[in-house]
């Protein structure tokens, strides 16, 4: 079945089986290998995306439903926020492996968007669902609180 | 891999692929020297020191580095060219790094036991002080000056008296021609001059991983390409009875299913068999692995159970085992101890889980077969596909991708050659997918192990007898059928070289079949013998009245080195001298006073808190770990802090070291708390997260302080080290806190009421 959708901006034109998840559209489909594929039933958070800003799981989401709605993956997250997370990642070597933090970023930019300086109970309510195997939690933390200090 | 997108000339020989996304694998075998006459750094300490093999300059004054182990987030990449730039003299942001394929030209690539800067300190240095050299020599030839009054700096050789300087990059050519020089005639930099080795250097992967960019084994994408996944046996060694795939054939984008060879014992790396479905896309082939209706001889691994199991192996260490390191005499010392103190332990199986399940690309042309896959042992794989496909070894190349952690799992390459059958039976390019369900029911497990440790104090509560029982299926039953005794090399792992100044000391090992896939995983059996071995210290400690952190430092006793070989053991070291790496225990005390006094260790505590410590030597690093907990009346628990010393001898980079503390650490606490695989009738019974559980954000400890002792001992390994003491410090804080004491890991069932047994603390 054709179905457009728009990710990072741009629209794309796929002809999938509209219950496929999000996740192998953008990683099959528009080769957008950034986000990962971790479990496959929303217990890892490795895939996580923005959907009209706010974070979702893409293995769990049919890409039916993105339809007429915004994407954004690792590859296109921009702005102010954006930049002080990343900044924040690299400043801090908050990466072990790097292939869960995709989604690490994801839903970071995701809490400080929402909360501009969160507490560590904000951070642990919102990281828990990203699974770190290399268990960078400690710096993960220590990243989130020093971009929130660096976002304007 | 953008630091691999451009394609060598000249000397070496490259192999690139240019896919329909743009994306450039190039890889590097690095070529012999052009220069007539060949290396004479072929044979230095840690094997080819030829420069040639890891490191080009080009004309644009990038230093291109080949890194031959595999990056999987313990930075060796940065590590690696850390080594290199520093006796190059190379300026730091020129350095590009590319991944090695497998080849036996590397030497050993085999990216697991804590070794790669361990064993290719030395001889990296040399590749950069020979090409530095070289360099200098083609500059002072151009000038007309002595070699000698010529100095390489930051990307320059320079000629002070005449205030001259030329780039690397225009020296790069020349310099090539020029013979390789003798070991002799290398001048390393002296460690006061280090401007890259000892310092917090940025890492190299990072600024990349943030974008999401880079190519793990997950993101290889070929031309046509078709993914496939497979539905393995249940069991080890069962046996595809019947298979029918009509509805798998129904499903748009199914291509064909492949069914594979049933592999005999031993397991090694081939192939588990089963039936491959291959699809022009990962959820096609998912959906119609879904819809394969099979059945499956169970095969002999049917009678599988865990819990009848424990029980099996916890009565093998009631009894005497086979002595394999002998102080004394520990039975007549029992015999005559003031008091007896006895305990029973019990880790279960774990699973490495890295995050990026196992996946291989593979395409064939003609007989020859190219692998692209995330692998720790890139040589091993090479062997395993030729093994499988019965091919050459130089028909195969295994390319090298990062990989999303690894934990020991990706350094069994059953996953690569699955991939080279698959392909070579549907006649296209294949990524091989394993899912997380895969993942977690068809490992490669960490052993389950019962261990019994018992002691005898004198009247002064002084440990006078010391024996230590361990039985575990064994490693080497994945290689040769049968196997059920514990190797040396699995001893050396924390219970053959136990350091305790104790007059008598014993070492004794039982048999045990394995019924499932043993394999090695991040500090293997050092995990659970030291669990055991730092539990009892403590539960020693509670026995005499002593404070725990003064009893083990009493039983760690004088500064000496300790040699297993002379009593009885058969000790290797990890693959180093003992001359070059001692067991210094005043290395081991050195690290444990430090996470005490970091930890603030007599410090009165609020109740309900507790504190627990616990040291180890592994790879031959030192690591001692201070937790402190909290326990509350319901039997909630908080790890309130974490406090880790490492000596790691020299360590390349500090920042990074500290990394692999904290992560490694964690890694332990996560598998104490929560980690267990269990098998019912020969099939594992976690398929996935949350089931097998790993430690999350709201579980990690919000507060951890780590030291990196300054050193100049030879370096020691990182990655494995930081995991053995935590759980043991975790347990005996949680001793401390409330009185339970655990000797059956995980603490938490998987009730997931994470409620500890405890009846009363006191707030």
């Amino acid at each position: 079945m054709k179905l457009t959708i728009e990710v990072n901006g741009d629209r794309h034109d796929v002809d999938v089986d509209p219950e496929t998840p999000l996740l192998w559209v953008l990683r099959d489909e528009l080769r957008l290998t950034g986000t990962k594929y971790g479990c496959g039933v929303a217990q890892c958070g490795a895939c996580t995306v923005h959907v009209d800003g706010r974070p979702r799981r893409a293995c769990v989401t049919p890409v039916r439903s993105v339809v007429d709605k915004r994407v954004t993956t690792i590859e296109g997250v921009s702005g102010p926020t954006a930049d002080a997370v990343r900044n924040a990642w690299v400043s801090i070597d908050v990466p072990q492996c790097g292939y869960c933090q995709s989604g690490q970023i994801m839903t970071a930019v995701a809490l400080l968007t929402k909360l501009r300086r969160p507490s560590d109970d904000d951070i642990d309510h919102a990281m828990s669902g990203n699974i770190c195997r290399c268990a960078t939690y400690l710096r993960i933390r220590r990243a989130i609180h020093q971009a929130a200090g660096d976002a304007k | 891999m953008s630091e691999t997108t451009k394609t060598r000339t000249g000397v070496g020989r490259r192999n690139f692929l240019v896919t329909s996304a743009s994306l450039i694998l190039g890889l590097t075998l690095g070529g012999r020297n052009a220069a007539a006459g060949g290396s004479p750094l072929t044979k230095v300490r840690g094997g080819d020191a030829s420069p040639d093999l890891f490191i080009e300059i080009r004309a644009d004054e990038t230093v291109e580095i080949t890194c031959h182990r595999s990056e999987m987030g313990q930075q060796v990449w940065t590590a690696m060219a850390q080594i290199i730039a520093e006796e190059l003299e190379a300026d730091w942001e020129r350095v590009r790094v590319v991944q090695a394929v497998g080849h036996p030209r590397y030497g050993d690539q085999n990216t697991d036991g804590s070794r790669s800067v361990r064993y290719n300190f030395h001889r990296l240095r040399v590749a950069g002080g020979a090409l530095r050299t070289m360099l200098e020599r083609t500059a002072a030839k151009r000038w007309k000056v002595a070699p000698s009054s010529c100095r390489a700096v930051l990307g320059k050789v320079t000629h002070p008296a005449t205030n001259r300087s030329i780039s690397f990059g225009e020296l790069a050519a020349d310099a090539r021609a020029q013979p390789i020089p003798t070991e002799g005639e290398i001048v390393l930099k002296k460690r006061a001059d280090w401007r890259y080795i000892t310092k917090p250097v940025k890492s190299l992967t990072v600024p990349r991983i943030v974008r999401g960019e880079g190519t793990f084994g997950m993101d290889v994408q070929l031309p046509d390409m078709l993914v496939a996944v497979i539905a393995r046996p249940p069991r080890v060694f069962g046996k595809l009875k019947r298979v029918d795939d009509s509805q798998t054939q129904l499903v748009s984008g199914v291509v064909e299913t492949v069914v594979l060879d049933t592999p005999t014992p031993p397991a090694h790396f081939q192939p588990l068999g089963g039936v491959a479905v291959v699809a022009r896309n990962t959820w096609a082939a998912l959906q119609g692995r879904k819809l394969l209706e099979l059945e499956w001889e169970a095969g002999p691994n049917a009678s599988y159970d865990s819990e009848t199991y424990a029980q099996e192996l916890m009565a093998k260490v009631r009894e005497p085992g086979e002595v394999r390191r002998k102080r004394g005499d520990v039975a007549a010392a029992l015999e005559s101890a003031a008091e007896r103190v006895a305990a029973e332990y019990y880790v279960p199986h774990l699973a490495h889980s890295p995050i990026e399940p196992p996946v291989a690309t593979a395409k064939w042309d003609g007989d020859e077969v190219t692998c692209w896959a995330c692998v720790q042992a890139p040589q091993a794989a090479r062997k395993a596909v030729a093994r499988v496909c019965e091919i050459p070894e130089d028909n195969v190349t295994i390319n090298v991708t990062w990989l999303g952690g690894g934990f020991g799992r990706k350094s069994k390459p059953d996953f690569v050659a699955e991939a080279a059958v698959v392909a070579r039976a549907v006649q296209a390019p294949v990524k091989l997918v394993w899912t997380r369900e895969d993942d977690l029911t068809h490992g490669y497990y960490h052993a389950v192990s019962a261990q019994r440790l018992e002691a005898g104090l004198d009247a002064e509560g002084r440990c006078v007898a010391f024996l230590h029982r361990t039985a575990f299926p064994v490693i080497d039953s994945t290689f040769e059928a049968g196997a059920d005794q514990p190797s040396w090399g699995e001893l050396r792992l924390g219970a053959s070289d136990t350091p305790f100044a104790v007059p008598n000391l014993q070492l004794e090992t039982g048999r045990a079949d394995a019924h499932l896939r043993i394999g090695w995983l991040r500090s293997v059996c050092n995990i659970y013998h030291a669990f055991a071995v730092q539990s009892f210290v403590a539960e020693l400690a509670h026995a005499a009245r002593r404070d725990p952190k003064d009893y083990l430092l009493t039983l760690i006793g004088p500064p000496r080195h300790v040699d297993p070989n002379k009593e009885g053991a058969e000790y290797d070291n990890y693959g180093s001298s003992l001359d070059d790496y001692p067991i210094d225990t005043a290395r081991l005390a050195a690290v444990t006073t430090t996470a005490a006094a970091m930890a603030n260790w007599a410090r009165p505590l609020p109740n309900g808190h507790g504190l627990g410590i616990a040291a180890h030597r592994s790879f031959t690093t030192y690591v001692a770990t201070v937790v402190e907990v909290a326990v509350d009346e319901e039997g909630r628990l908080a790890i309130v802090g974490v406090w880790s010393a490492m000596d790691a001898g020299t360590v390349v980079n500090t920042n990074h070291a500290r990394t692999q503390l904290e992560g490694g650490t964690l890694f332990g606490l996560s598998n104490a708390l929560y980690g267990e695989i269990t098998a019912k009738q020969g099939i594992v019974e976690q398929h996935n997260f949350p089931a097998w559980r790993v430690m999350r954000m709201n579980e990690a400890p919000r507060h951890m302080e780590t030291t990196i002792i300054e050193s100049d001992a030879p370096p020691g390994g990182i990655g494995e080290p930081p995991t053995p003491p935590a759980a043991p410090a975790l347990t005996n804080a949680i001793f401390a806190a409330c009185g339970l004491r655990i000797r059956r890991l995980p603490i938490f069932g998987p009730d997931r009421r994470d409620r500890l047994a405890v009846k009363g603390v006191k707030q």
